[in-house]
Protein backbone atom coordinates (compact mmCIF):
# COMPACT_ATOMS: atom_id res chain seq x y z
CA UNK A 1 0.00 0.00 0.00
CA UNK A 2 2.77 2.37 0.94
CA UNK A 3 4.76 1.51 -2.12
CA UNK A 4 1.68 2.09 -4.21
CA UNK A 5 1.17 5.52 -2.74
CA UNK A 6 4.80 6.26 -3.36
CA UNK A 7 4.57 5.37 -7.02
CA UNK A 8 1.39 7.39 -7.24
CA UNK A 9 3.05 10.45 -5.78
CA UNK A 10 5.99 9.99 -8.06
CA UNK A 11 3.70 9.76 -11.02
CA UNK A 12 1.80 12.92 -10.12
CA UNK A 13 5.02 14.88 -9.58
CA UNK A 14 6.38 13.59 -12.83
CA UNK A 15 3.31 14.50 -14.82
CA UNK A 16 3.04 17.98 -13.33
CA UNK A 17 6.72 18.73 -13.88
CA UNK A 18 6.55 17.43 -17.43
CA UNK A 19 3.49 19.48 -18.29
CA UNK A 20 4.78 22.65 -16.70
CA UNK A 21 8.33 22.47 -17.99
CA UNK A 22 8.20 20.46 -21.18
CA UNK A 23 5.00 21.71 -22.79
CA UNK A 24 6.43 25.18 -23.54
CA UNK A 25 9.48 23.60 -25.16
CA UNK A 26 7.49 21.12 -27.20
CA UNK A 27 5.25 23.99 -28.24
CA UNK A 28 8.29 25.91 -29.48
CA UNK A 29 9.52 22.95 -31.48
CA UNK A 30 6.11 22.03 -32.90
CA UNK A 31 5.32 25.56 -34.01
CA UNK A 32 8.75 25.95 -35.55
CA UNK A 33 8.18 23.05 -37.95
CA UNK A 34 4.60 23.84 -38.97
CA UNK A 35 3.51 25.67 -42.09
CA UNK A 36 2.37 29.23 -41.83
CA UNK A 37 -1.38 28.71 -41.71
CA UNK A 38 -1.28 25.91 -39.19
CA UNK A 39 1.19 27.79 -36.97
CA UNK A 40 -1.38 30.56 -36.66
CA UNK A 41 -3.56 28.33 -34.50
CA UNK A 42 -0.81 28.34 -31.87
CA UNK A 43 -2.11 25.03 -30.65
CA UNK A 44 -0.59 21.73 -29.71
CA UNK A 45 -1.77 19.84 -32.80
CA UNK A 46 0.60 17.55 -34.66
CA UNK A 47 1.98 19.29 -37.78
CA UNK A 48 0.08 18.39 -40.95
CA UNK A 49 3.07 19.21 -43.10
CA UNK A 50 6.72 19.51 -42.18
CA UNK A 51 8.32 22.51 -43.92
CA UNK A 52 11.37 22.34 -41.66
CA UNK A 53 13.88 23.18 -44.36
CA UNK A 54 11.71 25.95 -45.82
CA UNK A 55 11.22 27.58 -42.42
CA UNK A 56 14.90 27.23 -41.68
CA UNK A 57 16.03 28.86 -44.92
CA UNK A 58 13.36 31.54 -44.64
CA UNK A 59 14.62 32.52 -41.19
CA UNK A 60 18.26 32.44 -42.27
CA UNK A 61 17.62 34.52 -45.39
CA UNK A 62 15.31 36.99 -43.70
CA UNK A 63 16.37 40.60 -44.03
CA UNK A 64 19.47 39.82 -45.98
CA UNK A 65 20.87 37.10 -43.70
CA UNK A 66 20.60 39.21 -40.57
CA UNK A 67 20.54 36.11 -38.36
CA UNK A 68 23.90 34.89 -39.64
CA UNK A 69 25.45 38.29 -39.07
CA UNK A 70 23.88 38.33 -35.62
CA UNK A 71 25.43 34.95 -34.88
CA UNK A 72 28.83 36.29 -35.88
CA UNK A 73 28.33 39.35 -33.69
CA UNK A 74 27.15 37.31 -30.73
CA UNK A 75 30.12 34.98 -31.10
CA UNK A 76 32.59 37.88 -31.16
CA UNK A 77 30.85 39.45 -28.18
CA UNK A 78 30.75 36.24 -26.16
CA UNK A 79 34.30 35.11 -26.90
CA UNK A 80 35.77 38.58 -26.40
CA UNK A 81 34.05 39.35 -23.14
CA UNK A 82 34.44 35.88 -21.64
CA UNK A 83 38.18 35.88 -22.38
CA UNK A 84 38.62 39.21 -20.62
CA UNK A 85 36.34 38.22 -17.74
CA UNK A 86 38.40 35.08 -17.12
CA UNK A 87 41.84 36.73 -17.25
CA UNK A 88 40.95 39.94 -15.42
CA UNK A 89 38.75 38.17 -12.89
CA UNK A 90 41.33 35.49 -12.04
CA UNK A 91 44.12 38.05 -11.65
CA UNK A 92 42.05 40.23 -9.33
CA UNK A 93 40.76 37.26 -7.35
CA UNK A 94 44.30 36.03 -6.77
CA UNK A 95 45.51 39.24 -5.11
CA UNK A 96 42.19 39.64 -3.35
CA UNK A 97 42.42 36.19 -1.77
CA UNK A 98 46.14 36.36 -0.95
CA UNK A 99 46.59 39.87 0.28
CA UNK A 100 44.44 41.38 2.99
CA UNK A 101 44.61 45.02 3.93
CA UNK A 102 42.89 48.24 3.15
CA UNK A 103 43.02 47.76 -0.60
CA UNK A 104 41.63 44.27 -0.18
CA UNK A 105 38.73 45.55 1.89
CA UNK A 106 37.96 48.15 -0.75
CA UNK A 107 38.13 45.53 -3.50
CA UNK A 108 35.82 43.27 -1.48
CA UNK A 109 33.35 46.08 -1.18
CA UNK A 110 33.50 46.81 -4.91
CA UNK A 111 32.94 43.15 -5.80
CA UNK A 112 29.87 43.06 -3.59
CA UNK A 113 28.61 46.34 -5.03
CA UNK A 114 29.03 44.94 -8.52
CA UNK A 115 26.75 42.06 -7.61
CA UNK A 116 24.02 44.22 -6.11
CA UNK A 117 23.95 47.65 -7.77
CA UNK A 118 21.98 48.00 -10.99
CA UNK A 119 24.12 49.74 -13.63
CA UNK A 120 23.29 53.39 -14.35
CA UNK A 121 22.31 53.22 -18.00
CA UNK A 122 22.39 56.71 -19.47
CA UNK A 123 25.55 57.83 -17.61
CA UNK A 124 27.24 54.71 -19.02
CA UNK A 125 26.15 55.70 -22.53
CA UNK A 126 27.43 59.21 -21.89
CA UNK A 127 30.78 57.84 -20.78
CA UNK A 128 31.09 55.41 -23.67
CA UNK A 129 30.31 58.25 -26.04
CA UNK A 130 33.03 60.39 -24.50
CA UNK A 131 35.46 57.51 -25.01
CA UNK A 132 34.24 56.96 -28.57
CA UNK A 133 33.04 53.47 -27.67
CA UNK A 134 29.27 53.90 -27.81
CA UNK A 135 27.61 51.76 -30.51
CA UNK A 136 30.81 49.80 -31.01
CA UNK A 137 31.54 46.15 -30.34
CA UNK A 138 34.60 46.86 -28.13
CA UNK A 139 32.42 49.17 -26.07
CA UNK A 140 29.80 46.50 -25.53
CA UNK A 141 32.49 43.95 -24.70
CA UNK A 142 33.88 46.23 -22.01
CA UNK A 143 30.36 46.75 -20.65
CA UNK A 144 29.79 43.00 -20.38
CA UNK A 145 33.18 42.59 -18.70
CA UNK A 146 32.48 45.33 -16.18
CA UNK A 147 29.01 43.99 -15.31
CA UNK A 148 30.03 40.34 -15.04
CA UNK A 149 33.43 40.63 -13.39
CA UNK A 150 32.18 40.49 -9.81
CA UNK A 151 30.62 37.07 -10.17
CA UNK A 152 33.76 35.65 -11.80
CA UNK A 153 35.96 37.11 -9.04
CA UNK A 154 33.72 35.46 -6.46
CA UNK A 155 34.07 32.02 -8.06
CA UNK A 156 37.81 32.36 -8.63
CA UNK A 157 38.47 33.58 -5.11
CA UNK A 158 36.69 30.62 -3.54
CA UNK A 159 38.79 28.26 -5.63
CA UNK A 160 42.09 30.06 -4.97
CA UNK A 161 41.45 29.84 -1.21
CA UNK A 162 41.92 26.09 -1.55
CA UNK A 163 45.35 26.44 -3.20
CA UNK A 164 47.99 26.28 -0.43
CA UNK A 165 50.19 29.30 0.04
CA UNK A 166 53.19 27.00 0.33
CA UNK A 167 52.99 26.71 -3.42
CA UNK A 168 53.42 30.45 -3.87
CA UNK A 169 56.29 30.36 -1.44
CA UNK A 170 58.00 27.55 -3.27
CA UNK A 171 57.65 29.49 -6.50
CA UNK A 172 58.97 32.60 -4.83
CA UNK A 173 62.08 30.74 -3.69
CA UNK A 174 62.61 29.93 -7.33
CA UNK A 175 62.41 33.63 -8.04
CA UNK A 176 58.96 33.62 -9.47
CA UNK A 177 56.58 36.24 -8.20
CA UNK A 178 53.99 38.76 -9.24
CA UNK A 179 52.74 38.34 -12.77
CA UNK A 180 54.98 35.37 -13.45
CA UNK A 181 53.87 33.62 -10.30
CA UNK A 182 50.27 34.11 -11.34
CA UNK A 183 50.49 33.13 -14.99
CA UNK A 184 53.06 30.34 -14.68
CA UNK A 185 52.00 28.71 -11.43
CA UNK A 186 48.52 29.73 -10.30
CA UNK A 187 46.52 30.25 -13.46
CA UNK A 188 47.13 26.74 -14.83
CA UNK A 189 45.87 25.33 -11.54
CA UNK A 190 42.60 27.21 -11.91
CA UNK A 191 41.49 25.14 -14.88
CA UNK A 192 38.39 23.55 -13.29
CA UNK A 193 36.99 26.84 -12.06
CA UNK A 194 38.05 28.58 -15.27
CA UNK A 195 35.87 26.16 -17.22
CA UNK A 196 32.97 26.89 -14.88
CA UNK A 197 33.42 30.63 -15.28
CA UNK A 198 33.66 30.29 -19.06
CA UNK A 199 30.42 28.29 -19.18
CA UNK A 200 28.34 30.47 -16.90
CA UNK A 201 29.51 33.76 -18.35
CA UNK A 202 29.13 32.53 -21.93
CA UNK A 203 25.51 31.68 -21.27
CA UNK A 204 24.91 35.03 -19.55
CA UNK A 205 26.57 37.10 -22.25
CA UNK A 206 25.06 35.15 -25.15
CA UNK A 207 21.58 35.46 -23.67
CA UNK A 208 21.97 39.09 -22.69
CA UNK A 209 19.33 41.29 -24.23
CA UNK A 210 19.37 44.49 -22.19
CA UNK A 211 22.97 45.61 -22.70
CA UNK A 212 23.06 45.14 -26.50
CA UNK A 213 19.73 46.94 -26.65
CA UNK A 214 21.16 49.97 -24.88
CA UNK A 215 24.79 50.03 -25.89
CA UNK A 216 24.86 48.56 -29.38
CA UNK A 217 21.67 49.60 -31.14
CA UNK A 218 21.31 49.33 -34.90
CA UNK A 219 20.85 46.46 -37.30
CA UNK A 220 24.44 46.14 -38.47
CA UNK A 221 25.84 44.80 -35.28
CA UNK A 222 22.73 43.41 -33.64
CA UNK A 223 23.24 40.33 -31.50
CA UNK A 224 21.01 37.27 -31.79
CA UNK A 225 18.81 38.30 -28.88
CA UNK A 226 18.16 41.72 -30.40
CA UNK A 227 17.40 40.22 -33.82
CA UNK A 228 14.97 37.83 -32.21
CA UNK A 229 13.32 40.78 -30.56
CA UNK A 230 13.10 42.63 -33.89
CA UNK A 231 11.77 39.51 -35.61
CA UNK A 232 8.67 39.70 -33.48
CA UNK A 233 7.40 42.90 -35.04
CA UNK A 234 8.27 41.66 -38.51
CA UNK A 235 6.83 38.17 -38.18
CA UNK A 236 3.84 38.95 -36.03
CA UNK A 237 1.77 36.72 -38.31
CA UNK A 238 4.39 34.13 -39.23
CA UNK A 239 4.65 32.32 -35.95
CA UNK A 240 6.41 29.36 -37.51
CA UNK A 241 9.34 31.58 -38.50
CA UNK A 242 9.46 33.35 -35.15
CA UNK A 243 9.61 30.03 -33.34
CA UNK A 244 12.16 28.63 -35.77
CA UNK A 245 14.29 31.62 -34.81
CA UNK A 246 13.71 30.90 -31.12
CA UNK A 247 14.73 27.28 -31.62
CA UNK A 248 17.89 28.27 -33.48
CA UNK A 249 18.85 30.68 -30.72
CA UNK A 250 18.19 28.12 -27.99
CA UNK A 251 20.49 25.55 -29.56
CA UNK A 252 23.88 26.89 -28.30
CA UNK A 253 22.88 26.89 -24.60
CA UNK A 254 21.22 23.51 -25.08
CA UNK A 255 24.41 22.03 -26.49
CA UNK A 256 26.43 23.46 -23.60
CA UNK A 257 23.91 22.09 -21.14
CA UNK A 258 23.97 18.61 -22.63
CA UNK A 259 27.75 18.40 -22.38
CA UNK A 260 28.47 20.40 -19.23
CA UNK A 261 25.31 19.97 -17.17
CA UNK A 262 27.09 19.44 -13.86
CA UNK A 263 29.66 22.18 -14.32
CA UNK A 264 27.03 24.77 -15.17
CA UNK A 265 24.82 23.87 -12.24
CA UNK A 266 27.81 23.82 -9.88
CA UNK A 267 28.97 27.21 -11.12
CA UNK A 268 25.61 28.80 -10.73
CA UNK A 269 25.07 27.48 -7.21
CA UNK A 270 28.63 27.89 -5.89
CA UNK A 271 28.58 31.64 -6.25
CA UNK A 272 25.18 31.86 -4.63
CA UNK A 273 26.06 29.82 -1.58
CA UNK A 274 29.36 31.58 -1.00
CA UNK A 275 28.03 35.05 -1.63
CA UNK B 1 48.72 37.54 8.05
CA UNK B 2 52.11 37.11 9.65
CA UNK B 3 53.98 34.35 7.97
CA UNK B 4 57.27 33.58 9.62
CA UNK B 5 59.21 31.92 6.87
CA UNK B 6 58.08 33.22 3.53
CA UNK B 7 61.32 32.10 1.98
CA UNK B 8 64.64 33.82 1.58
CA UNK B 9 64.88 36.78 -0.70
CA UNK B 10 67.04 35.32 -3.32
CA UNK B 11 64.89 36.23 -6.28
CA UNK B 12 66.88 37.68 -9.11
CA UNK B 13 66.36 41.19 -10.31
CA UNK B 14 65.06 42.52 -7.05
CA UNK B 15 66.76 44.09 -4.08
CA UNK B 16 64.22 44.32 -1.33
CA UNK B 17 66.99 44.60 1.28
CA UNK B 18 67.47 48.18 0.36
CA UNK B 19 64.15 49.01 1.91
CA UNK B 20 64.52 49.34 5.62
CA UNK B 21 62.39 47.40 8.10
CA UNK B 22 60.12 45.91 5.48
CA UNK B 23 60.14 42.33 6.53
CA UNK B 24 57.05 40.21 5.95
CA UNK B 25 55.04 42.97 4.34
CA UNK B 26 57.77 43.95 1.98
CA UNK B 27 58.09 40.46 0.66
CA UNK B 28 54.35 40.09 0.38
CA UNK B 29 54.18 43.20 -1.71
CA UNK B 30 56.57 41.80 -4.24
CA UNK B 31 54.75 38.47 -4.49
CA UNK B 32 51.20 39.70 -4.87
CA UNK B 33 51.50 43.09 -6.53
CA UNK B 34 48.48 45.31 -6.86
CA UNK B 35 49.24 45.47 -10.58
CA UNK B 36 47.18 42.31 -10.89
CA UNK B 37 44.12 44.33 -9.89
CA UNK B 38 44.78 46.89 -12.56
CA UNK B 39 43.00 45.55 -15.68
CA UNK B 40 39.89 44.55 -13.74
CA UNK B 41 39.94 47.78 -11.76
CA UNK B 42 40.22 49.99 -14.85
CA UNK B 43 37.29 48.35 -16.64
CA UNK B 44 35.17 48.18 -13.50
CA UNK B 45 35.83 51.74 -12.37
CA UNK B 46 35.52 53.37 -15.78
CA UNK B 47 32.52 51.47 -17.12
CA UNK B 48 30.64 50.72 -13.91
CA UNK B 49 31.69 52.80 -10.90
CA UNK B 50 32.10 56.20 -12.55
CA UNK B 51 28.65 56.11 -14.25
CA UNK B 52 27.08 54.94 -10.99
CA UNK B 53 28.51 57.94 -9.15
CA UNK B 54 27.82 60.37 -12.00
CA UNK B 55 24.19 59.23 -12.02
CA UNK B 56 23.67 61.07 -8.74
CA UNK B 57 24.58 64.33 -10.42
CA UNK B 58 22.84 63.80 -13.76
CA UNK B 59 19.65 62.77 -11.99
CA UNK B 60 19.42 66.36 -10.85
CA UNK B 61 19.64 67.84 -14.33
CA UNK B 62 17.76 68.22 -17.56
CA UNK B 63 20.17 66.46 -19.78
CA UNK B 64 20.80 65.94 -23.51
CA UNK B 65 24.08 63.99 -23.19
CA UNK B 66 25.92 67.07 -24.49
CA UNK B 67 24.87 69.66 -22.01
CA UNK B 68 22.99 69.51 -18.78
CA UNK B 69 20.99 72.07 -16.91
CA UNK B 70 20.71 71.78 -13.16
CA UNK B 71 17.08 71.47 -12.06
CA UNK B 72 17.42 70.24 -8.51
CA UNK B 73 15.00 67.55 -7.41
CA UNK B 74 12.55 68.22 -10.24
CA UNK B 75 13.08 64.79 -11.84
CA UNK B 76 12.36 62.99 -8.60
CA UNK B 77 9.30 65.12 -8.05
CA UNK B 78 8.09 64.13 -11.52
CA UNK B 79 8.78 60.53 -10.79
CA UNK B 80 6.58 60.44 -7.72
CA UNK B 81 3.96 62.93 -8.87
CA UNK B 82 2.99 61.30 -12.14
CA UNK B 83 0.77 58.30 -11.77
CA UNK B 84 2.33 56.41 -14.69
CA UNK B 85 5.81 56.77 -13.19
CA UNK B 86 4.87 56.13 -9.59
CA UNK B 87 3.20 52.88 -10.50
CA UNK B 88 6.58 51.50 -11.55
CA UNK B 89 7.77 51.88 -8.00
CA UNK B 90 5.00 49.76 -6.46
CA UNK B 91 5.08 47.29 -9.35
CA UNK B 92 8.79 46.71 -8.84
CA UNK B 93 8.22 45.88 -5.18
CA UNK B 94 5.26 43.61 -5.93
CA UNK B 95 7.21 41.84 -8.66
CA UNK B 96 10.23 41.26 -6.43
CA UNK B 97 8.18 40.01 -3.49
CA UNK B 98 6.02 37.69 -5.60
CA UNK B 99 8.90 36.20 -7.57
CA UNK B 100 11.19 35.64 -4.62
CA UNK B 101 8.37 34.30 -2.45
CA UNK B 102 7.29 31.79 -5.08
CA UNK B 103 10.88 30.83 -5.84
CA UNK B 104 11.50 30.05 -2.17
CA UNK B 105 8.33 27.95 -1.80
CA UNK B 106 8.52 26.12 -5.12
CA UNK B 107 12.30 25.82 -5.00
CA UNK B 108 12.11 24.17 -1.58
CA UNK B 109 9.34 21.79 -2.66
CA UNK B 110 11.13 20.85 -5.87
CA UNK B 111 14.37 20.51 -3.94
CA UNK B 112 12.77 18.05 -1.52
CA UNK B 113 11.13 16.16 -4.37
CA UNK B 114 14.33 15.94 -6.38
CA UNK B 115 16.43 14.70 -3.47
CA UNK B 116 13.97 11.90 -2.67
CA UNK B 117 14.24 8.46 -4.15
CA UNK B 118 12.64 9.36 -7.42
CA UNK B 119 13.48 7.15 -10.34
CA UNK B 120 13.62 9.97 -12.88
CA UNK B 121 15.43 12.32 -10.54
CA UNK B 122 18.29 13.20 -12.87
CA UNK B 123 15.98 13.81 -15.78
CA UNK B 124 13.66 15.99 -13.73
CA UNK B 125 16.53 18.05 -12.38
CA UNK B 126 17.67 18.81 -15.92
CA UNK B 127 14.15 19.64 -17.05
CA UNK B 128 13.60 22.05 -14.16
CA UNK B 129 16.99 23.69 -14.60
CA UNK B 130 17.10 24.10 -18.37
CA UNK B 131 14.84 27.19 -18.61
CA UNK B 132 17.50 29.10 -16.67
CA UNK B 133 19.75 28.80 -19.70
CA UNK B 134 17.19 29.80 -22.31
CA UNK B 135 17.23 33.43 -23.36
CA UNK B 136 14.67 35.61 -21.64
CA UNK B 137 13.46 36.98 -24.96
CA UNK B 138 12.69 33.47 -26.22
CA UNK B 139 10.87 32.58 -23.00
CA UNK B 140 8.93 35.84 -23.15
CA UNK B 141 7.72 35.27 -26.71
CA UNK B 142 6.83 31.65 -26.07
CA UNK B 143 4.68 32.50 -23.09
CA UNK B 144 3.13 35.46 -24.85
CA UNK B 145 1.85 32.93 -27.37
CA UNK B 146 0.77 30.46 -24.69
CA UNK B 147 -1.09 33.14 -22.74
CA UNK B 148 -3.05 34.63 -25.65
CA UNK B 149 -6.67 35.25 -24.66
CA UNK B 150 -8.67 33.00 -27.03
CA UNK B 151 -6.22 30.80 -28.84
CA UNK B 152 -3.55 30.44 -26.16
CA UNK B 153 -2.89 26.97 -24.79
CA UNK B 154 -3.32 28.06 -21.19
CA UNK B 155 -6.84 29.34 -21.69
CA UNK B 156 -7.77 26.35 -23.84
CA UNK B 157 -6.63 24.03 -21.10
CA UNK B 158 -8.65 26.07 -18.59
CA UNK B 159 -11.67 25.90 -20.90
CA UNK B 160 -11.47 22.10 -20.78
CA UNK B 161 -12.18 22.21 -17.06
CA UNK B 162 -14.80 24.90 -17.51
CA UNK B 163 -12.84 27.95 -16.43
CA UNK B 164 -13.02 31.05 -18.54
CA UNK B 165 -9.43 32.32 -18.46
CA UNK B 166 -8.78 36.06 -18.60
CA UNK B 167 -6.67 37.95 -21.11
CA UNK B 168 -3.59 37.35 -18.99
CA UNK B 169 -1.29 39.96 -20.48
CA UNK B 170 -3.92 42.36 -21.75
CA UNK B 171 -5.75 42.85 -18.48
CA UNK B 172 -4.38 45.42 -16.07
CA UNK B 173 -5.09 43.24 -13.02
CA UNK B 174 -3.28 40.13 -14.27
CA UNK B 175 -0.52 41.44 -16.55
CA UNK B 176 2.19 42.02 -13.94
CA UNK B 177 1.44 38.82 -12.04
CA UNK B 178 1.46 36.77 -15.24
CA UNK B 179 4.91 38.06 -16.09
CA UNK B 180 6.02 37.38 -12.51
CA UNK B 181 4.84 33.77 -12.80
CA UNK B 182 6.71 33.30 -16.07
CA UNK B 183 9.76 34.74 -14.30
CA UNK B 184 9.33 32.09 -11.62
CA UNK B 185 9.01 29.39 -14.29
CA UNK B 186 12.29 30.50 -15.83
CA UNK B 187 14.17 31.08 -12.58
CA UNK B 188 12.95 28.39 -10.20
CA UNK B 189 15.65 26.04 -11.53
CA UNK B 190 18.37 28.07 -9.80
CA UNK B 191 16.42 28.09 -6.54
CA UNK B 192 15.90 24.35 -6.87
CA UNK B 193 19.56 23.48 -7.39
CA UNK B 194 20.54 25.76 -4.51
CA UNK B 195 18.04 23.91 -2.29
CA UNK B 196 19.25 20.54 -3.56
CA UNK B 197 22.81 21.47 -2.55
CA UNK B 198 21.52 22.69 0.81
CA UNK B 199 19.42 19.61 1.52
CA UNK B 200 22.19 17.22 0.51
CA UNK B 201 24.52 18.86 3.02
CA UNK B 202 22.20 18.09 5.93
CA UNK B 203 23.76 15.22 7.93
CA UNK B 204 21.78 11.98 7.74
CA UNK B 205 21.87 11.61 11.55
CA UNK B 206 19.10 14.17 11.92
CA UNK B 207 16.78 12.13 9.74
CA UNK B 208 17.71 8.98 11.60
CA UNK B 209 16.90 10.71 14.86
CA UNK B 210 13.44 11.61 13.56
CA UNK B 211 12.94 8.03 12.42
CA UNK B 212 13.91 6.73 15.87
CA UNK B 213 11.38 9.06 17.44
CA UNK B 214 8.77 7.75 15.04
CA UNK B 215 8.33 10.95 13.11
CA UNK B 216 6.80 10.88 9.65
CA UNK B 217 7.54 12.63 6.40
CA UNK B 218 5.95 15.88 7.54
CA UNK B 219 8.04 15.82 10.70
CA UNK B 220 11.19 15.29 8.69
CA UNK B 221 10.33 18.21 6.47
CA UNK B 222 9.13 20.59 9.15
CA UNK B 223 11.76 20.00 11.80
CA UNK B 224 14.85 18.97 9.87
CA UNK B 225 14.81 19.93 6.20
CA UNK B 226 13.21 23.33 6.55
CA UNK B 227 15.29 24.76 9.40
CA UNK B 228 18.56 23.21 8.24
CA UNK B 229 18.27 24.40 4.66
CA UNK B 230 18.15 27.96 5.94
CA UNK B 231 21.42 29.01 4.23
CA UNK B 232 19.85 27.99 0.92
CA UNK B 233 16.71 30.01 1.66
CA UNK B 234 18.90 32.96 2.46
CA UNK B 235 20.73 32.71 -0.87
CA UNK B 236 17.52 32.24 -2.84
CA UNK B 237 15.83 35.24 -1.24
CA UNK B 238 18.80 37.56 -1.76
CA UNK B 239 19.41 36.40 -5.33
CA UNK B 240 15.82 36.61 -6.46
CA UNK B 241 15.30 39.96 -4.78
CA UNK B 242 18.28 41.43 -6.60
CA UNK B 243 17.05 39.92 -9.85
CA UNK B 244 13.40 40.81 -9.30
CA UNK B 245 14.01 44.45 -8.43
CA UNK B 246 15.99 45.15 -11.59
CA UNK B 247 14.09 42.88 -13.96
CA UNK B 248 13.45 44.39 -17.34
CA UNK B 249 13.79 42.02 -20.28
CA UNK B 250 10.92 39.67 -19.48
CA UNK B 251 8.49 42.51 -18.83
CA UNK B 252 9.65 44.30 -21.94
CA UNK B 253 9.25 41.29 -24.22
CA UNK B 254 5.87 40.26 -22.81
CA UNK B 255 3.91 43.46 -22.10
CA UNK B 256 6.21 46.45 -22.73
CA UNK B 257 4.82 47.78 -19.49
CA UNK B 258 1.30 47.56 -20.82
CA UNK B 259 -1.62 47.66 -20.95
CA UNK B 260 -1.09 51.37 -20.53
CA UNK B 261 1.46 51.72 -17.77
CA UNK B 262 0.00 49.08 -15.52
CA UNK B 263 2.88 46.61 -15.62
CA UNK B 264 5.74 49.08 -15.80
CA UNK B 265 8.63 48.58 -13.41
CA UNK B 266 11.35 51.07 -12.59
CA UNK B 267 13.67 49.37 -15.08
CA UNK B 268 11.15 49.60 -17.92
CA UNK B 269 10.44 53.24 -17.11
CA UNK B 270 14.18 53.92 -17.29
CA UNK B 271 14.15 52.50 -20.80
CA UNK B 272 11.01 54.35 -21.87
CA UNK B 273 12.31 57.70 -20.62
CA UNK B 274 15.64 57.04 -22.28
CA UNK B 275 13.91 56.33 -25.59
CA UNK B 276 11.82 59.46 -25.22
CA UNK B 277 14.99 61.48 -24.74
CA UNK B 278 14.39 62.40 -21.09
CA UNK B 279 17.87 61.40 -20.01
CA UNK B 280 17.74 63.22 -16.70
CA UNK B 281 14.46 61.59 -15.77
CA UNK B 282 15.75 58.20 -16.88
CA UNK B 283 18.83 58.63 -14.70
CA UNK B 284 16.64 59.69 -11.79
CA UNK B 285 14.88 56.34 -12.27
CA UNK B 286 18.29 54.68 -12.05
CA UNK B 287 19.07 56.47 -8.82
CA UNK B 288 15.71 55.46 -7.38
CA UNK B 289 16.37 51.86 -8.39
CA UNK B 290 19.79 52.07 -6.77
CA UNK B 291 18.26 53.37 -3.55
CA UNK B 292 15.50 50.75 -3.56
CA UNK B 293 17.90 47.88 -4.19
CA UNK B 294 20.39 48.91 -1.53
CA UNK B 295 17.69 49.90 0.95
CA UNK B 296 16.15 46.43 0.65
CA UNK B 297 19.01 44.07 -0.08
CA UNK B 298 21.60 45.39 2.38
CA UNK B 299 19.35 45.23 5.49
CA UNK B 300 17.87 41.95 4.26
CA UNK B 301 21.34 40.52 3.86
CA UNK B 302 22.26 41.67 7.34
CA UNK B 303 19.04 40.39 8.90
CA UNK B 304 19.07 37.00 7.18
CA UNK B 305 22.79 36.64 7.79
CA UNK B 306 22.25 37.17 11.50
CA UNK B 307 19.58 34.51 11.60
CA UNK B 308 21.95 32.21 9.80
CA UNK B 309 24.54 32.63 12.53
CA UNK B 310 22.09 31.60 15.26
CA UNK B 311 19.79 28.97 13.81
Amino acid sequence: MRALRRTGGELVALVVATVVFLVPFSFMLLTAVKDESQAQDLDFAWPTSWPIVENFTAVIQARDYVLLRAYVNSTILTVGSVALIVVFGAMAAFVLQRRAGRVGTLADFLVLSGLIIPPAIVPTIWLLQALGLFKTMPGLILVEVAFNLSYAVLLFRAFIAAIPRELDEAAMIDGCSGLRLFFRVIFPLLRPVTITVILTSSVTVFNDFVNPLYFLPGDDNATVQVTLYNFQSQYSTQWNLLFMDIVLITIPPLVLFVFFNRKIVAGMTAGAIKG
Amino acid sequence: MTRQDAGPRTGPGRAPDRRRDRTARGRQRSAYPYVLYLPAAIVYVVIFAVPTVMAFYFALTRWTLFDSEFVGLQNFRDFFAEQNLRIGFTNTLIYAVVTSGLKVVLGLLLGVLLTSRLRLRGFLRSVVFFPVLVSTVAVGFTFTALLRPDTGLVNRALALVGVDGPDWLGDATTALLSVAIVDVWKGVGIATVIYIAGILSIPQEYYQAVAVDGGGAWHRFRHVTMPLSWPATYSVIILSFIGGLRSFDLIWTMTRGGPGFTSDTIASIIYKQYQAGFFGLSTAGNVILFVVVTAIVVPLNWFLGRRQATP
